[in-house]
């Protein structure tokens, strides 16, 4: 179910900007993988092209490879929806469907990719919220609108949106930037859980939470302001937190920058 | 301790000086007397319609007869004519003007935002909602009749409605889907939905309501539109079904047939509740786009 990630020589660009710059990596199947360093050093941006989600703004393209177990997502005639269905995405600010009912937002991934089937949709609606810890907040109430939640529960709500599909990797963009601690420690142990089926890459500006969830830590930093973002240093996130290799990578870990 | 906006450190918590009460006193005072102005001939053509037509739409009649045969001297009749030209010219020009309006608004902020095209589109759009009617009417005039040779109709006054009614709808529309936050198409694609589908089945369900809204507006300003009505197609006191033929009696000329009538007359009496009705389906129209807009708004609690 899960899948391996190779990034290669990936290179990214906005226009003429260059966001990001000359990144390799490897993301093992069922393992979480934390990004973190400071804004605008291209994090949330390479996680984007992981999915091709970049390119819904004009003008991003990507140099370099990256591989989905063998399978290049930026080979030509590969289609940027089909690799979106494999690869789903939680972003920052919870966004379920304004229009539609807990069920419904659920059920939306299977639904506009053409499942009808009444008893397959409830049963992945069932399975997803279990699994986002969100069934029992929610059973009694799904024909309810699902900006009706708490901002905490939203967020589980688009996990749980976001695994109805099946994905094999599930990209989270600072998932928990806009919650209260409580709320972001469910998701904490929620990741923790889908770490059994899915391989998740986490995108933090939180070092606690890296240190917690993840297996894995990628620290991306850039040279100054308009410089493109660069990939310092990858490792077990105990080496990292603990004994980097990078000097820069230690002194934002421990807060002396600048 | 840095210096205070008064100069000093000492915290002053007193009333303000008497020439800043009076200046208050006197913007209060301006404020409320051009709220007043603005107020007293809405009022007053509200009370004039009221008081000299609201005997007449009480009657079954009025809603249900037309003016078939009946002159100005005579009491009786209705303006069921002139309300089956109103709503069918109206239906028409929506049928027109919504899927034109709200498809073009899709493609100019869904496939060319931020487009050369799209911005100029736009402008032109704009340019075109500030045209007056009775230029949208010869414009329809030439067209229809001089060019191809048509006879005059309501579908020709339709069409020249349409040309009144796209500008807003399409405007409306754009704004309303410039409000769905980008997030929500995000979140579309990233469950591997395709563009056309995200359109479809998140974009427009989260601005339904903006668009219902600016439709049923629009609709509601070219229902009491004259211009088009007048050169475009004949005044007739029976009632006529056909959008071809070239006698359709609406709300606007009915009360335009009788306005040169003697005071005391029954069909200037017509007039007055043939101007409340209009007023009565503007208000309803408007009632409705609130429904709707409060409707989807309470789904959301």
């Amino acid at each position: 179910m899960a899948k391996r990630i190779d990034v290669t020589d990936v290179d990214i660009f906005y226009g003429a900007f260059h966001a990001v710059a000359d990144v390799s990596m490897t993301v093992e199947p069922r393992t979480v993988t934390a990004f973190i360093g400071p804004s605008g050093c291209g994090k949330s941006t390479l996680l984007r092209t992981l999915n091709r989600m970049h390119e819904v703004i004009p003008g991003a393209h990507v140099q370099g490879s990256v591989e989905l177990d063998g399978t290049n997502l930026y080979a030509p005639g590969v289609d940027p929806v089909a690799v979106r269905r494999v690869v789903g995405m939680v972003f920052q600010r919870p966004n379920p469907f304004p229009s539609m009912s807990i069920f419904d937002n659920v059920a939306s991934g299977l639904r506009l990719n053409g499942v009808k089937n009444k008893k397959v949709l409830s049963e992945a609606v069932e399975r997803s919220l279990v699994a986002a810890n969100l069934w029992n907040e929610v059973k009694d109430r799904l024909g309810k609108a699902g900006i009706g939640l708490s901002g905490g529960q939203q967020q589980r709500l688009c996990i749980a949106r976001a695994i109805a599909v099946e994905p094999q990797v599930l990209l989270m963009d600072e998932p928990c930037s806009a919650l209260d601690p409580i709320s972001t420690l469910a998701i904490e142990d929620l990741i923790g859980e889908l770490k059994e089926k899915y391989t998740v890459v986490i995108v933090t500006h939180n070092m606690q939470q890296a240190a917690r969830v993840s297996d894995q830590t990628a620290f991306f930093n850039l040279a100054a302001q308009g410089k493109p973002g660069k990939l310092i240093e990858i490792g077990s996130t105990e080496k990292i937190f603990s004994n980097p290799d990078q000097k820069a990578t230690e002194d934002y870990i421990t807060g002396r920058f600048g | 301790m840095s210096a205070s906006i008064t100069g000093t450190d000492k915290v002053t918590l007193t009333r303000p000086s008497g020439a800043r009460t009076i200046k208050n006193s006197l913007a209060a005072v301006y404020v409320t007397l051009a709220t007043v102005l603005a107020i007293v001939p809405l009022a007053s053509i509200l009370y004039s319609v009221i008081s000299k037509g609201f005997h007449l739409i009480t009657s079954s009649s009025w809603w249900l007869q037309s003016q078939r045969g009946i002159t100005p001297r005579r009491e009786g009749g209705g303006l069921y004519h002139a309300l089956v030209g109103t709503v069918e010219i109206a239906l028409i020009c929506a049928a027109i003007a919504v899927p034109i309006g709200v498809l073009g608004a899709i493609y100019l902020i869904e496939y060319a935002r931020g487009k050369k095209v799209a911005r100029a589109v736009s402008f032109a759009v704009d340019i075109l909602s500030g045209i007056p009617s009775i230029v949208a009417a010869l414009f329809i005039y030439a067209l229809f009749i001089t060019v191809f040779g048509f006879g005059r109709s309501a579908i020709a006054v339709s069409c020249a409605l349409v040309l009144l009614m796209l500008p807003t709808v399409l405007r409306s529309t754009e704004e309303m889907l410039k409000l769905v936050p980008d997030t929500l198409r995000e979140a579309s694609y990233a469950l591997g939905v395709p563009k056309w589908k995200t359109i479809l089945k998140v974009v427009i369900p989260t601005a339904f309501s903006g668009i219902s809204t600016g439709i049923v507006l629009g609709l509601a300003r070219v229902m009491g539109e004259t211009a088009p009505l007048l050169i475009l197609v004949a005044y007739g006191q029976g009632i006529n079904f056909s959008p071809t033929s070239d006698v359709m009696a609406a709300l606007p000329t009915m009360i335009n047939s009788g306005r040169d009538q003697a005071q005391q007359m029954p069909g200037y009496e017509r007039v007055w509740g043939a101007a409340l009705t209009l007023i009565l389906i503007v208000m309803v129209l408007n009632l409705i786009a609130r429904g709707i807009a409060r409707m989807s708004k309470l789904k959301e609690k």
